[in-house]
């Protein structure tokens, strides 16, 4: 990605004058504390419970990747991160701002600072508006940003460089892009504010391979360079293991396992999590043979009829009496403090009776 | 690759079906574009080949040409397609209808709009033998009721009676595979079949279709993109780019040591080799539109190892290595490397 | 003609929606543009081409040098980039010229531009022109038919009072328009935005916004017309106001479908996490989807509008005599249909080709300004639709 690195170094002078300004205390706190999250859509019994007392944190310039299957809750969080939905119950601190108690000027500020990347570079896009008012426009809402038009175009520029896009793309339209080109002035789009925090919500999914692989350098060169934070959705494990240095695996609205990227892949706790990984195909043959597989049974069940006691038993190889009637505990593995706490939401975490118990 | 083979093709080595020179042109209001160019593969019973390609590369038309469901727009201008020793694309409509079920049949992606929205599924599951063997109604009730049961749907006689939105998306999945194995076909064709499932009822979706396909010795084609699903799933495999093959041959050993830098390119961009922190070896820009592939060799923009000759000089599929073909110039330099 | 009626609704499977279904229908073919890609590969499709450079490469080519066009319309062309293209000096002359160029190409737009350009020029100074000929009675030429010999007032007959039919359409063109189009545009611009608002923001506000449309509609139109204009006197603003309400409902129910519809898609969400305000999301994202759709619709009721304005002159409560609007005579010449057809028939062919040319420029407008759409007024007339199946994601 050469053009990247030929980018104007603007953007990593207001990075760096940022980071400088901030106070020692204000690095130590995380840029994102989520606690006990609890969003419910509906009434009666119709009612879905999308996000059940989720935690998650988020350090400055971390990368946190969020797992699950469809119906988990991804994106309702995602949805709560950007603002978009407010939660029910529980809290969300943004650089210890509570973003749901903002208003006017204050609430406008704090969007700055947060921005998303969409999943479909088709629908995320306005097909009327060219690459450059596309990428331009918050600044039309945040007018203090780039004051000028002249610095604006020239902001354009820098920023279709930074994602590796030509300063001719700029007056295309997003019809003339193809998948991955235009995933390019998505991302583009949500860097025109200088974010603290980016969350993708399955950036590359709808990419084919070989585009897939130059969106997430783009990212991570991005995340290396302005030192954004990112968290980053996807049902992918290979790329979400690329990617991120803490995982969150969500099964029906909670969070069911939270720890370092290689510790979760490596010794997974839940039996989903270990599931999961068994279930995805991975290239080398030779490393997940067929009888290595874990087969849950059937599919996860409706978010509208929630199974009690632990959520996942009806699909849980390892499933006892116990895991109908109580609710589980949070089992953590004793950690170095240094890599943090890995937990997980089972009464009869893997790795810890034996690891047999995850084969 | 012993996991998926059958045991023992039964008497013939005779391909089961064979795609010989297939082209297809797609009429646009631009003109006329080449959208299968010259795509020939063949598979035995019991034998899984993929295709393999990223969107636009023809893979899902190919399927379609076989079958004799392209879209209006598109025509095929060549090749033959042959299956118990006649060639589809010469028989009439009506001839080729009689092939569609017991030879040949499909399993597609979109499980919701390939099933009609306003019957009970079991009568369209039944459908088939109604049509092909003349059952009667119940008795074509009673087939697909031990079809659903043989797919793994719980309580199929109370669910024939349901409708395709009351399913869950790997129950319509299932559904839909019963339909395409309902008269025995001797290849089944499969168009991502799991791409719009979760990771899990993929896993089960897979091996359904594995267990399916060993029970009946059927052939099985499976249309992907997903470089994962072939390496673990399939004997063959054929990777298509622009509408051309570039590389085919067993997928062992075209995966451990490919000979077409599009082949080298999509394995290395796999992010399950990739060590965090470290750039994904990426394959540079994006495959060409169909109406502006350019002469010589379609990967020419794309590749590390583009020459003069590449530019000029279309490569042709030639033989590299025990059953592979290759389409480059520059192969050998690959298995150098 | 039939291209314009199209309901609101579909325009969005043709426009936006269509780059998800190309991928999935058609064999998911890369929507890719004249990318970096093409770019790339010009030089060497230059170097070893002729072969297969048939009509493709050079639609292909053409299509290019639009979106290179487009590049320089908008100031910062990349002067490599279009080569063949003239000069554009002032990036607005460049992209009125375009347009200019984009009306050409569609034969019957053009036409209907030149047809309503030709009904404002005549509804603007005729009137000067002709005088007090529209009123001067003749009663020896009492229902002469169209005739060549009779001089310029002669040429389309006279009516029963013997005035020059020709003097009387250009006079009626004038009260037509003038009632006709303010009572258009004032229902189309309170209706569009109440329809927005209340689908963008649902719930409460979009409930009372419809039962508000469902009050207008459940009374006839006519009715409250007749009512309103007998109370008050039948001046033309009374008539403009009656027609703009009681055509209100029609806009409010297309736009609030539109918005509603609009308000869910992602844009629209990426939009709200920048913080925009949501007026602002309404007329940047929403106005500009729906505006095509609005525009289509009020050129059908335009039609309507002044053929209500010629139902309310038959009742005796529209244009009052001696002003004169084609409605107004259509009603008048009916009894003498059988005997002096010119005097109905005319002026009724007024309004139809008024209307047509409407539609058909509303059709081209509704391609025109979608870029995903654009480039089909870029390809040579004859071509143009022979594959309608194929999404123009397909083509470069």
């Amino acid at each position: 990605m050469p053009d990247i690195r030929a980018a104007s170094a603007a953007s990593e002078a207001s990075a760096a004058s940022a980071a400088s300004a901030a106070t020692a205390e204000a690095a130590a706190r995380p840029l994102l504390e989520v606690s006990g999250v609890t969003k419910s859509f509906g009434s009666g019994r119709r009612r879905l419970t999308a996000l059940d007392g989720v935690d998650i944190r988020l350090g400055r310039g971390e990368t946190l990747g969020l797992v699950g299957e469809s119906g988990c809750g991804k994106s309702t969080l995602a949805r709560v991160l950007l603002g978009l939905e407010r939660p029910d119950a529980g809290t969300v601190r943004f650089d210890g701002t509570d973003p749901f108690a903002l208003r006017g000027k204050e609430l406008l500020a704090w969007r700055r600072r947060v921005q998303m990347v969409f999943q479909d570079p088709f629908a995320s896009l306005n097909a009327r508006m060219s690459a450059a008012e596309l990428i331009g426009e918050p600044w039309r809402t945040h007018r203090d940003v780039v004051p000028t038009p002249k610095a604006r175009e020239k902001r354009v520029r820098e920023l279709l460089a930074l994602v590796g896009l030509r300063d001719s793309d700029a007056h295309r339209y997003p019809g003339e892009f193809s998948g991955g080109q235009r995933q390019r002035i998505g991302i583009a789009r949500a860097l025109a504010l200088d974010p603290d925090l980016i969350v993708c919500d399955e950036p590359v999914s709808a990419l084919d391979l070989s585009v897939q692989a130059q969106v997430l350098n783009v990212l991570s060169e991005l995340r290396e360079r302005l030192g954004v934070a990112y968290v980053f959705i996807s049902h992918d494990l290979s790329v979400v293991r690329y990617i991120a240095d803490r995982v969150t695996v969500m099964y029906l609205g909670k969070v069911i396992e939270h720890g370092d990227t290689e510790e979760v892949f490596d010794r997974p706790q839940h039996p989903y999590t270990s599931a999961l990984m068994s279930a995805a195909p991975v290239l080398d043959a030779s490393r997940t043979t067929a009888d290595r597989e874990i087969q849950l049974q059937g599919e996860i069940p409706s978010p509208f009829d929630i199974p009690s006691g632990c959520r996942f038993r009806t699909r849980c190889p390892h499933a006892e009496n116990l895991c109908t009637t109580e609710p589980p505990p949070l089992a953590t593995r004793g950690t170095t403090a240094a890599s943090g706490t890995h937990t997980a939401l089972c009464h009869f975490p893997l790795g810890v009776a034996g690891e047999s118990a995850g084969m | 690759m012993t996991r998926t083979a059958a045991p023992a093709p039964t008497g013939t080595d005779d391909p089961a079906l064979d795609v010989e020179g297939l082209c297809v042109d797609l009429s646009t209001p631009l003109g006329t574009v080449r959208a299968v160019d010259g795509v020939s593969f063949s598979v035995r019973r019991g034998r899984t080949l993929a295709l393999l390609g990223e969107s636009g590369c023809g893979k899902s038309m190919t399927a379609l040409s076989v079958v004799g469901l392209l879209d209006p727009a598109a025509r095929v201008t060549g090749g033959a397609v042959r299956v118990r020793g006649s060639d589809t694309l010469r028989l009439s409509p009506a001839e080729r209808r009689k092939l569609a079920g017991p030879v040949l049949s499909i399993v597609f992606q979109d499980a919701l709009t390939a099933l009609n929205p306003v019957q009970p599924v079991g009568r369209q599951i039944g459908e088939a033998f109604r049509i092909h063997r003349g059952l009667s109604r119940r008795e074509a009730r009673e087939k697909a009721i031990e079809l659903m049961t043989r797919v793994g749907i719980p309580e199929p006689r109370e669910r024939a009676r349901s409708y395709p939105h009351q399913f869950s998306g790997g129950m319509r999945q299932r559904l839909l595979i019963a339909m395409a194995v309902a008269l025995d076909p001797d290849v089944l064709i499969a168009d991502e079949p799991t791409t719009a499932l979760d990771v899990t009822v993929q896993a089960q979706i897979m091996r359904l279709l594995r267990d399916i396909q060993n029970e009946r010795d059927m052939a099985l084609v499976l249309i992907t993109h997903d470089l994962a699903v072939v390496a673990q799933r399939a004997d063959d495999v054929v990777i298509m780019y622009a509408g051309t093959v570039v590389e085919k041959g067993p997928v062992r050993d075209v995966f451990s040591a490919p000979r077409h830098p599009y082949t080298q390119g999509l394995l290395d961009s796999v992010p399950e080799h990739a060590v965090r922190g470290r750039p994904l070896p990426a394959v540079p820009g994006s495959p060409p539109e169909l109406s502006a592939v350019p002469p010589g060799c379609a990967f020419q923009d794309r590749c590390p190892l583009v020459r003069e000759r590449c530019v000029r000089e279309r490569p042709v599929l030639r033989p590299a290595g025990e059953g592979r073909t290759t389409a480059c110039h520059f192969a050998e330099e690959l298995t150098h490397a | 003609m039939s291209e314009g009626i199209t309901m609101p609704g579909e325009e969005h499977s043709a426009g936006l929606g269509s780059g998800a279904e190309a991928a999935a229908t058609v064999a998911g073919a890369e929507a890719a543009a004249p990318g970096s890609g093409t770019e790339a590969a010009a030089p060497a499709s230059g170097a070893g081409a002729a072969a297969r450079a048939s009509e493709t490469e050079a639609a292909a080519r053409a299509s290019r040098t639009e979106a290179a066009d487009r590049a320089s319309g908008a100031g910062a062309a990349d002067p490599a980039l279009a080569p063949g293209t003239e000069a554009a000096p002032n990036p607005r002359d460049a992209r009125t010229s375009r347009w200019w160029r984009m009306l050409g190409r569609d034969r019957a737009a053009a036409v209907g531009a030149v047809i309503l350009g030709l009904v404002a020029l005549v509804a603007l100074f005729g009137p000067l022109v002709i005088g007090d000929r529209a009123q001067r009675q003749d009663l020896d030429a009492s229902l002469r038919p169209p005739s060549l010999s009779e001089g310029v007032y002669g040429l389309l007959g006279t009516d029963v009072l013997g005035r020059s039919v020709l003097a009387r359409l250009v006079e009626a063109a004038a009260t037509t328009l003038s009632v006709a189009v303010p009572a258009v545009l004032c229902s189309l611009a309170v209706g569009s935005a109440l329809g927005l608002w209340a689908g963008y923001h649902g719930g409460r506000r979009e409930s009372l916004a419809m039962r508000v449309a469902d009050v207008i509609l459940s009374f006839p139109s006519l009715l409250i017309a007749v009512v309103v204009l007998y109370v008050f006197s039948p001046s033309a603003l009374n008539i403009v106001l009656i027609l703009a309400v009681t055509r209100i409902p029609v806009y409010l129910r297309t736009a609030r479908a539109e918005a509603a519809e609009l308000r869910s898609r992602l844009f629209v969400d990426a939009a709200r996490t920048f913080g925009t305000p949501s007026r602002k999301i309404i007329y940047w994202h929403i106005l500009p989807i729906a505006l095509p759709t609005l525009l289509t619709v009020a050129t059908l009721d335009f039609c309507f509008v002044m053929l209500t304005e010629s139902s309310l002159s038959f009742l005796g409560i529209g244009i009052q005599p001696p002003e004169v609007s084609w409605g107004l005579m259509v009603a008048q010449g009916r009894q003498y249909l059988q005997t002096a057809w010119w005097i109905t028939v005319l002026p009724g062919l007024a309004i139809v080709l008024t209307t047509v040319s409407a539609t058909v420029l509303a059709a081209w407008a509704r391609i025109a300004t979608d870029p995903a759409q654009r480039w089909r007024l870029t390809l040579p007339t004859k071509r143009r639709g022979a594959s309608a199946a194929v999404p123009p994601e397909l083509i470069p």
